[in-house]
């Protein structure tokens, strides 16, 4: 069993849904970036899901876009953001991580060794933010030489016969994408992410965890009370990264215990 | 091989939330290219609203100084001074037959904004033009044009400021707009359909210079020469010839600075930074690091200024149906002038590149060779760029 199929099962058993903060590896520099996904880790990340900057980023609003160039200006590649997940998984066996890369950067490494660094480092599941299914093939091919799970985006536009392609083609879990735009962080819950998680959840054998815009533990009672599996975090605490920025303390003061209200919210 | 490949190049990469209303366009545009009711509309319009056809124009002085035949394919004459309006027309009327209510487009030198803005008023569809802040200042008469005809100009302050970072807005404005908005894309670039449908609407300038020229020479050219950013003016007058393997094809990038000095749009050029990647939805030469990071990219002339190219030039350039070349910012700017001078055409600084490559390659031609030079656009808007790069006047 894979590492998030072990960490769902483990969660049902609690009646507990998935905590999964999002950050961009690298942000605002290296070191800092793996003292706060450490800090993640140690006050209630149940997976985590670690962006790859980039510096045309499409489907990331504003928070995600300016930690991408944080982390680019501070040094940031594909070779650091390997080296930095190597730390990550040293520091916890178990976590699952997942990434979140645009298509270029697997493509100009060289899609099978993308995979396999990957693999090594210690990542279980790979989103790439611009390959639809169609595109996928080359992508999947190398995910299953290399045990890795390819995850798959689900939107409030997906049609029933996107739906149907992507649930057959996706692993690990299915990421629900809240609302139709980019990520950012949002203030109110709308009904038709409820509606898309009730559309979707009868169909899917793999867990949903939703994201875009899901920024407070409200937000994550109510996905989960839709049935949701998981709720994945990115903006809301990226904008803590920034609003502390050069006070390294602060930064991971205000991210756990905004960590420990968030994974508060996801249990019954 | 996935949808909307031009050989290995093109296709779909984007987010799924996009991909149903590219699925939606794609159909829709399928139906228009085989409706009569659809054509008709669109060749009325470019009739009697854009005022085409342009005209291909003898350059005689030009011709005589360099000792060949030069024509000029006029579509700096085309209704708001450049090509890119067949293009806005044809995704207008489309948008309408969607029925979306809002158009969006991204715009570098601000013809294509132009253009969208000047097809939404006369059809009556709301619209937004994204355009960096560097291309703002330098486009200024573009934008004024833009907000005579109502459309709102929202400035892109992120990344390099220019043509780039604005279809990067455009894309995250339509991922949360797509149900009522249709992304009028400017370029033969970005996801399938868009580099298919462009080149369709586009290619009336070829349609029409190929008809042209052999009314007044009653033979084809030995070659045409286009400027290539995105490279929709060049795809228009290409396509119709590519079967014509007498007919060379040349595209001239921009060359910026020079190659040497990483300062430059020419991702066919520089073996080095331009590379097969993926940018804005499809596969193509894109200037990048190693890793895959885009380059920022610089032109004088801000619809040259842009990382990738379109697919199908890619494809082209790989059969050797076409080639590919760059003429640098002063040879662009000698040859604005030099065009000027001689024919009374001021021609955008985006085609001047055209022009500064036909200077050269009339070098390699005997009097009785045709050649074709596409003016994509006029070049009134440039002219402050021009003074300013020429040290304060035009001496």
């Amino acid at each position: 069993m894979s590492r998030f199929a072990d960490r769902f099962k483990e969660l049902e058993e609690k009646g507990e849904a998935a905590f999964i903060p999002f950050v961009v590896l690298g942000d605002p520099d290296f070191e800092t970036s793996f003292e706060i996904i450490k800090t993640l880790i140690k006050n209630g990340a149940d997976a985590l899901e670690l962006g790859f900057a980039f510096s045309d980023p499409i489907a990331d609003g504003k928070t995600v876009q300016e930690a991408d160039q944080r982390a680019l200006a501070a040094g940031m590649d594909t070779d650091k953001a390997l080296s930095l997940i190597k730390k990550i998984r040293a520091f916890n066996k178990e976590i699952p991580i997942s990434l979140l890369v645009y298509y270029n950067l697997i493509l100009q490494r060289g899609i099978e060794k993308f995979y396999s660094n990957a693999k090594s480092a210690g990542v279980d599941a790979v989103l790439a933010a611009d390959c639809p299914v169609e595109e996928a093939q080359p992508l999947l091919k190398a995910a299953k030489k290399s045990e890795i799970d390819q995850v798959f985006i689900v939107a409030p536009t997906t049609t029933e016969s996107r739906l149907k392609k992507i649930l057959e083609t996706a692993n690990g879990y299915i990421y629900l994408v809240s609302t139709l735009g980019v990520t950012g962080e949002r203030t109110s819950l709308q009904n038709r992410t409820i509606e898309l998680i009730k559309r979707v959840k009868p169909h899917s054998k793999l867990p949903i965890c939703v994201g875009f815009g899901i920024s407070t533990p409200e937000h994550i009672k109510g996905i989960i009370l839709a049935g949701a599996d998981g709720a994945i975090v990115g903006s809301a605490i990226i904008n803590l990264i920034k609003k502390n920025a050069g006070n390294t303390k602060a930064i991971l003061k205000s991210v756990s215990s905004f960590c420990v209200e968030l994974k508060k919210a996801t249990r019954p | 091989m996935t949808k909307g490949r031009f050989g290995e190049f093109g296709g779909q990469y984007i987010p799924e939330t996009l991909m149903p209303a590219v699925e939606e366009l794609e159909k829709a545009f399928y139906n228009a290219k085989n409706s009569k009711k659809f054509l008709a509309e669109f060749h009325g319009l470019l009739k009697d609203y854009v005022g085409r056809p342009t005209p291909l124009t003898f350059a005689s002085r030009l011709s005589k100084k360099l000792g060949c035949k030069i024509y000029l394919k006029r579509e700096d004459l085309a209704h708001t001074g450049a090509h890119k309006i067949n293009n806005a027309i044809g995704q207008a009327i489309l948008a309408k037959h969607m029925g979306k209510k809002r158009i969006i487009a991204e715009t570098g030198a601000g013809q294509h904004g132009t253009a969208t803005a000047i097809a939404a008023a006369k059809l009556g569809l709301e619209c937004d033009i994204y355009m960096g802040e560097v291309d703002i200042e330098r486009q200024k008469p573009n934008v004024l044009r833009m907000k005579l005809a109502g459309a709102r100009v929202i400035p892109v302050s992120s990344g390099s400021r220019t043509l780039k970072d604005a279809i990067n807005e455009c894309l995250r404005d339509w991922t949360a707009s797509c149900e009522t908005t249709h992304y009028l894309l400017g370029s033969v670039l970005g996801p399938h359909p868009y580099p298919e449908m462009v080149a369709f609407f586009q290619s009336v300038i070829g349609e029409e210079a190929e008809k042209q020229i052999l009314v007044a020479e009653g033979r084809l050219p030995k070659a045409i020469i286009a400027c290539v950013g995105g490279g929709s003016n060049a795809i228009g007058i290409f396509k119709k010839f590519v079967q014509e393997h007498k007919v060379e094809l040349i595209g001239v990038e921009a060359g910026g600075m020079g190659l040497d000095s990483g300062k430059h749009a020419a991702r066919f050029a520089d073996k080095k930074l331009g590379r097969p990647g993926v940018l804005h939805g499809t596969f193509t030469h894109v200037l990048q690091d190693k890793f895959g990071q885009i380059y920022n990219t610089h032109s004088v002339s801000a619809g040259l200024d842009y990382s990738a190219v379109g697919p199908e030039h890619s494809m082209l350039r790989k059969l050797k149906r076409a080639k590919y070349t760059f003429a640098t910012d002063k040879e662009a700017l000698a040859a604005f002038k030099f065009l000027s001078e001689t024919e009374g055409i001021i021609p955008a600084l985006e085609s001047s590149h055209a022009v500064a490559y036909a200077l050269k390659y009339a070098k390699t031609c005997d009097s009785k060779d045709i050649v074709i030079i596409n003016i994509s656009g006029r070049g009134d808007k440039d002219l402050d760029i021009v003074v300013k790069e020429m040290g304060g006047s035009l001496e």
